[in-house]
């Protein structure tokens, strides 16, 4: 199960990188992906919305089940990964390489695990 | 991410004072991968059948119990479901095989992409194992009347060593038992092949309706052999390549023929709307079958890829799309109830007392997101249910099979629940894909 360093995590499997410019992207992790399969359908917040932390503002469906994503942290959305709406498998091939949306975070992330609380929790699971 | 469509797993925990293992052991009704035949207990043991044994290869999945019995290899939580394996499972693992829980069974539901898996079915060929369903050899005096009796389409049809009919098994309320393919050879002997989940229950019955008739009938599970679905418009090539000594015999199979050749079963049937061989072999020769398929470029699939293209195809799901308290005239099999002829049949007075009272249809998403089962579908004669609903891999979009209030038709639009928003979806008439193509 593929858990890159430089990533923060949620216990709700979403991964969160810190850009240059203080903005965030977001995306599943590749155990999210593998747990639920061949992704078929993805719904993506809308720019300029504004989430708070913990917030449902995404899904992402495969043929097994649906699946709310959430917000790591509170912000406004803005941008979104048209490509992974048209193309959801790309998800499965990389889960950290197919970023879902970008936020101006509000607060900060220090709520969120780092890659080794992250892999232990996934390890908890099973 | 939370999944909000997907059932729990089990619970593996071992409690405290649980039940001893010996005394579980002797309720289960399953039968071992190395050919032992069980039978249901208080089943009237069929004429000629081996006493029962406890079945000794059965395995739970998991960490950590003792045997309570010296010489059982049997780890067993009390709470949790004692998971049955087919002769293949050792090349599931070996394969990467995703594996879950199917009506009991450790079974692979994909091995990488079920969405590949379908694909590769409907583009060449893909292989399936499904050694878990229950071949069940009928034989004596009064088979073909029991047979006769017993479903609710009619074997009288079936007249050339070989030929096979799909039938629905009835109860006296004329509600589906189990959906089952019938082969005959002689009046004397036929072989059916009955749903994994449903086998036990459907042999407790089948050896009651004997027993109560006084039929000169013996039935006979064959847990000692594997069955492998090879599917696709390649598959009987395929197979032949890896099987050339039985190619004369089973060249010439029609649609829903099979030829039995004694160590190979060769039936050209299937779940997935493509050309094929559903093949029986002797536990034991399973994996090496499965292994030569494999190298000749048969793509193992799993039970996801099943899903998506027997519903494709308009195939029904025992379980989702009819059960005990479904008549088959609700649930589209209609076609396999030969009322034809005054033959008396279990179920027979109860369809003809109540008739159709629900329409069986088709449904197509015409907006993103995936129809389910369970799924309230609202009509303008009512409201109505999803029985098997997924993601069609080969058209792009949602299908599913639903029942609703008679008087809903091909072209009406109804609107489905999709986890609390109203979507709408257009009535269609199965089946969705025929040769690969769209039909609707």
């Amino acid at each position: 199960m593929n858990v890159p360093e430089n990533l923060k995590y949620t216990t709700s499997h979403e991964w969160v990188r810190t850009e240059a410019d203080g903005t965030v992207t977001v995306g599943i992790t590749d155990f999210a992906q593998d747990a639920l399969g061949d992704l078929v359908f993805v719904e993506l917040p809308e720019a300029g919305r504004n989430l708070a932390a913990g917030e449902s503002c995404a899904v992402v469906e495969s043929v097994k089940a649906a699946s709310d994503v959430y917000a790591p942290v509170a912000g406004e959305v803005i941008a979104v990964n048209d490509a992974v709406k048209d193309a959801p498998e790309q998800i499965n091939g990389d889960a950290f390489a197919a970023w879902m949306w970008k936020m101006k975070p509000a607060g900060d992330l220090s709520s969120l695990m780092n890659a080794e609380a992250y892999r232990q929790n996934i390890a908890a699971q099973n | 991410m939370r999944e909000t469509g997907e059932r729990p797993a089990e619970d593996r925990g071992a409690a405290e004072g649980a039940t001893p293992v010996i005394a579980q052991v002797t309720e289960l009704s399953c039968a071992s991968n190395s050919g032992e035949i069980a039978v249901p207990r208080g089943a009237p043991t069929p004429k000629g059948h081996p006493e029962p044994r406890v079945p000794q290869t059965l395995r739970q999945k998991d960490r950590g119990a003792q045997p309570a019995v010296a010489g059982f290899h049997l780890f067993l939580f009390p709470e949790s479901p004692l998971l049955k394996r087919t002769p293949l499972f050792d090349t599931h693992v070996a394969a990467g095989a995703r594996l879950v829980d199917f009506g009991g069974w450790e079974m692979p539901v994909n091995y990488g992409s079920q969405i590949e898996e379908h694909h590769a079915v409907r583009a060449a060929a893909g292989m399936f194992d499904v050694s878990h369903m229950c071949p069940v050899d009928v034989t004596g005096a009064d088979a073909r009347r029991f047979l006769a009796l017993l479903l609710a389409n009619n074997v009288d049809k079936l007249a050339t060593p070989g030929k096979a009919l799909y039938s629905a098994m009835l109860n006296e309320a004329g509600g589906c038992i189990d959906d089952l393919i019938v082969y005959f050879f002689t009046p004397e002997r036929y072989r059916l092949v009955v749903n994994a989940g449903t086998a036990d229950k459907d042999l407790a019955w089948m050896g009651a309706v004997v027993a109560a008739r006084a039929l000169e009938v013996a039935i006979q599970p064959r847990r000692d052999l594997a069955m492998i679905a090879v599917q696709g418009p390649r598959a009987r090539e395929l197979f032949w390549q890896v099987r050339p000594a039985a190619r004369a015999a089973t060249e010439g199979l029609g649609n829903f023929m099979a030829a039995d050749l004694g160590e190979l079963f060769v039936a050209r049937t299937g779940y997935t709307g493509e050309d094929g061989f559903e093949v029986m072999v002797p536990a034991q020769d399973a994996a090496r079958l499965w292994a030569e398929l494999a190298a000749a470029g048969v793509k193992p699939a799993g039970l996801g890829a099943r899903d998506t293209l027997r519903l494709e195809a308009g195939m029904n799901l025992y379980g989702n799309d009819m059960d005990e308290g479904v008549s088959p005239l609700d649930a589209g099999l209609g076609w396999t109830v030969d009322l034809k002829t005054p033959r008396d049949f279990i179920g027979r007075a109860a369809l003809e007392k109540d008739g159709q009272r629900a329409a069986f249809i088709g449904l197509k998403m015409l907006d993103k997101g995936v129809l389910r089962g369970h799924q309230t579908v609202t009509t303008a004669r009512g409201a109505g249910e999803i029985t098997s609903g997924t993601f069609s891999p080969t058209l792009g979009f949602s299908i599913a099979l639903a029942r609703v209030p008679l008087g809903v038709a091909a072209g009406d639009t109804v609107q489905v629940d999709l986890r609390g928003k109203p979507v709408n979806a257009l009535v269609v008439k199965p089946p969705f894909v025929r040769h690969g193509k769209p039909l609707i």
